[in-house]
């Protein structure tokens, strides 16, 4: 007898059933935002060069001709040609497959200053918005000391503080961009503080951290992607500074900013070897720029509806 | 204590700074709510009436700890709330709960119905899990929703839809005493009689005792056992409804009335409009807060505030008229 008792295992069918139930709202809403950036020309331009990007990065491996780190000083600073697309450096290394690992090494380190400074910067904004008062002078008077200072000069100084390393780059950009995001956060939560379901919440018996967490947080996630966009582009471009002027990645690391900062001696000779980094550099910026514009435009509720 | 009182508010006050005066030297307070007495009793609605701006709200907001009041005590079935230290508080607190004036804005745009209705439940730890969606569930059967809405967001339901699922939120946690802060003044007047009689029928069922905060007094009407009047962060008169309705004492409570239209064209009368504005919650006039507006002031009046004296069986007015001076 087939009997209907429930199966204890999840079922992925059942599960994905109900996920399609619970989040119906948002997975319209997602198709809708799909929707509406594919009618948007600089959203479609933005997100074809950072999937272009994504692309190249995830699959270096494979596309590169060549060995990026491996040294082959009979041909070195050919310029580009077939076998070497992009020509080669001072001690022979393919400059296009050195292009495409670097790709990988800045959508890292954009993704995580973005990760760190996003996620720091909201739980700080949040909290100092919906606290207010003495804690939030504390800490929005402390990031705006940070925030007084031009973010390229203090991640240099950071950077330079805790030693040239890859891994402090990413800390210093981290820890300048962290104000951005707890900005932007604190005034939305501000706005929502205010709003009879947080009056509601408390009267149910809800504690402070479960408010933020449950109400105000996912209250200010949409402006949140949308910075975190336009930050990716400004994050890439201050790591290869930092790499560029030797305070970022280290050799034989691939990396844009640091390949243009040794390029730049063969420029008068070798235009190739500065020129193809700094493309890149360019493109992806330009890219995550354009794209996060376009999301800001497509995610406003004034021009949505 | 078995004399079938819930909530007894005693000499609530609740002044709200709003700046400091001219020269920066004195502070200014606006007395929003200014010595407020009364009983909630079991399964009983007081309705709390008065003008926009006279501190009914406010009471709402004590009664509920969304505000510290400056003086005057909250009991709950005898006992002191604000002697309670911490978790006793909250546990107490659950037993009061508030339905809130806007449906649409009391309900937070990004979150599921199912959790807007059942957290309460979590985060008092009530009940996890299956548990909670299963008394969701019902409870949402009981404000005449279907379980399916349980996986909506706010925005795809109707004003209506909406306040009932803020019942449903104040509900769930099975308090005493709920604080009804005009539930129904921003819905459509069809849809309004819906939710009145919802909160009749719950009451009926579930014995809920009720502090109904409204503006408009045919609403009052409709769903009060008494009715308590309020002008400018005082109550000047409390009487059981019928009594209120058909013998109203104080110069404000029958101005009121005689601003509600009536629905009987034939039967026109002169629209005793009062004269002037309610003052500023600042500047209290002295004597009889009312007097400035009212046709009958006396000279004492003027100068001395009257107290609460009966005039019916539990029938409290404050009015010089009916002895209170004494």
């Amino acid at each position: 007898m087939p009997s209907s008792t429930p199966r204890s295992g999840i079922d992925p069918m059942e599960w994905w059933r109900r996920f399609q139930e619970e989040h119906a709202w948002q997975l319209r809403e997602f198709v809708f935002t799909l929707g509406l950036l594919r009618r948007n020309p600089s959203a479609v331009a933005g997100s074809c060069i950072i999937a272009a990007m994504v692309f190249l990065a995830l699959a270096a491996p494979w596309i590169a001709p060549h060995d990026p780190i491996r040294i082959s000083l009979s041909e070195r600073l050919s310029s580009p040609s077939w076998h070497h697309l992009f020509g080669t450096d001072e001690l022979g290394r393919d400059i296009f497959s050195r292009v495409l690992f670097g790709a990988r090494i800045s959508l890292r380190i954009g993704l995580l200053v973005v990760g760190i400074a996003g996620g720091l910067g909201t739980v700080l904004g949040a909290v100092a918005g919906y606290v207010g008062g003495k804690l939030d002078d504390a800490i929005m008077r402390c990031l705006d000391i940070v925030l007084s200072f031009p973010s390229l000069v203090l991640a240099m100084a950071l950077a330079a503080a805790l030693g040239p390393s890859l891994r402090n780059a990413i800390m210093a950009v981290a820890f300048v961009m962290i104000p951005k995001f707890a900005r932007l956060v604190r005034g939305e939560a501000l706005a929502v503080r205010e709003k009879p379901f947080i009056a509601a919440a408390k009267v149910s018996g809800a504690g402070h951290g479960w408010i933020i967490l449950h109400h105000v947080i996912p209250n200010c996630l949409s402006s949140v992607i949308v910075l975190g966009t336009l930050v990716v582009g400004e994050t890439i471009l201050i790591a290869s500074s930092l790499s560029f002027i030797g305070l970022g990645a280290q050799p034989p690391t691939p990396e844009w900013g640091a390949m243009i900062s040794v390029g730049r001696k063969f420029l008068m000779d070798q235009w190739w070897y500065a020129t193809f980094p700094g493309c890149f550099i360019l493109v992806t910026v330009i890219g995550f720029n354009i794209f996060g514009d376009a999301l800001r435009d497509v995610l406003d509720p004034r021009i949505r509806r | 204590m078995s004399d079938g009182v819930v909530i007894r508010a005693v000499g609530l006050k609740k002044y709200f700074s709003a700046g400091s005066g001219l020269w920066g030297r004195r502070k200014v307070f606006v007395k929003a709510v200014d010595g407020v007495s009364f009983e909630g009793r079991q399964g009983e609605t007081l309705g709390l009436v008065g003008e926009s701006g006279c501190g009914k709200s406010t009471v709402g907001m004590l009664l509920s700890g969304l505000h510290r009041p400056e003086a005057g005590r909250v009991f709950y079935r005898g006992q002191d709330i604000m002697k309670l230290d911490g978790r006793e508080r909250r546990r107490m607190r659950r037993n009061i709960q508030v339905v809130f004036q806007d449906p649409q804005s009391s309900l937070d745009p990004r979150m599921l119905i199912k959790k807007a209705v059942g957290f309460p439940l979590e985060v008092n730890r009530l009940a996890r899990g299956a548990e909670v969606t299963r008394r969701v569930e019902a409870m949402l059967a009981e404000v005449g929703l279907r379980p399916e809405h349980m996986y909506r967001y706010p925005h795809e339901f109707s004003g209506g839809q909406r306040q009932r699922i803020n019942i449903a939120r104040a509900l769930i946690t099975g308090p005493q005493f709920v604080v009804l802060d005009e539930p129904t003044s921003a819905l459509d007047v069809s849809v309004q009689a819906q939710i009145l009689n919802l909160i009749k029928d719950l009451q009926r069922r579930r014995g809920y005792s009720y502090l109904f905060i409204s503006h408009d007094l045919s609403v009052i009407r409709h769903v009060s056992h008494r009715v308590a009047v309020m002008y400018l962060g005082r109550i000047v008169e409390s009487a059981p409804r019928r009594q209120l309705f058909s013998a109203p004492r104080h110069p404000y409570t029958r101005a009121l009335m005689a601003a509600v239209p009536t629905p009987d064209p034939t039967r026109r009368r002169p629209l005793a409009l009062l004269p002037g504005d309610v003052p500023s919650p600042v500047h209290i006039p002295p004597g009889c807060r009312f007097h400035p507006r009212c046709s009958e002031a006396l000279d004492v009046c003027r100068h001395v505030e009257p107290t609460e004296v009966p005039v019916g069986s539990d029938h409290w007015v404050a009015c010089h008229l009916w002895g209170g001076g004494a």
